[in-house]
């Protein structure tokens, strides 16, 4: 099952996320967006939580180390899509103190390319 | 006492979501809110995989949980023969992680604490830990 859906719109890879985000899921979807990171040029990183069913702080590790990735490629990265309960999650962790969220994909992409 | 439920696996991490569901199917009875049913899920996760990715580590080892109903109360007991926690006020430091160097967070115990109604954790070096998860459901005030 795809866990991982990918484009680039304007430079910016768009990631869609899918099912649910534990450590089991998480290992196999990083690998996947370090490897799309590594062989795209791209100035920003946008994750959509849209399909995330269930999500533990392994997905809050998964976050903060495309984070890293992005910044030391001098991208911007954002997270748009985010349901109730997944905010409660990035609220506690201060997630939200370092990454803005957006209501929809477009948006995130509009910020990210006008940054 | 009302219903119990006793499940054993592997130190495997294709069981985390195994325990989560099954946990949440134990306590579909009392009616939880999808709000509550994700909260318990989600501290079942954290607990789960703590045993598995720090209990264990490499090795391998059995998990197992232990939940009871009483009225509107779920209690869930999460433990592992693992290696033990030395520090447990270390561990329960919000962004303390044993194993930075697989991307943890350090958000495991905080987000237990905050999603549940109490938290429990014993551990021995070289023995094991377990984790004792309490949360009431709905506005009772039942006790158990």
């Amino acid at each position: 099952m795809p866990l991982v859906e990918t484009r680039f719109e304007h430079g910016v890879l768009v990631i869609s996320l899918k099912g649910e985000l534990d450590h089991h899921a998480v290992e196999q979807i990083r690998d996947n967006i370090e490897r799309q990171l590594a062989e795209n040029h791209y100035r920003g990183l946008v994750i959509s939580f849209r399909n995330i069913e269930f999500m533990d702080s392994s997905g809050l590790g998964l976050i903060l180390g495309r984070y890293r990735t992005v910044r030391e490629h001098g991208g911007q990265m954002a997270l748009c899509e985010v349901g109730a309960s997944l905010r409660k999650l990035f609220e506690m962790s201060g997630l939200l103190k370092v990454l803005p969220v957006y209501d929809s994909e477009e948006v995130a992409v509009q910020a990210i390319q006008g940054a | 006492m009302s219903n119990y439920l006793r499940l054993q696996f592997p130190s495997k991490s294709e069981n985390e979501s195994l325990a989560r569901i099954t946990v949440a199917s134990f306590v579909a009875n009392l009616d939880p809110t999808m709000e509550e049913l994700t909260e318990l899920k989600t501290a079942v996760s954290e607990a789960v995989t703590n045993a598995i990715i720090h209990g264990y580590g490499e090795q391998a080892g059995e998990v197992t949980i232990e939940c009871a109903l009483f009225d509107h109360t779920v209690k869930v007991v999460i433990e592992d023969k693992g290696v033990g926690i030395a520090d447990i006020d270390e561990a329960r430091q919000p962004m303390y992680t044993s194993r930075p160097e697989l991307e943890r967070s350090g958000m495991g115990m905080t987000i237990m604490e905050t999603f549940v109604d109490s938290i429990e954790i014993e551990s021995t070096v070289g023995e094991g830990t377990r984790v004792t998860l309490i949360k009431t459901f709905g506005m009772s005030n039942d006790v158990m």
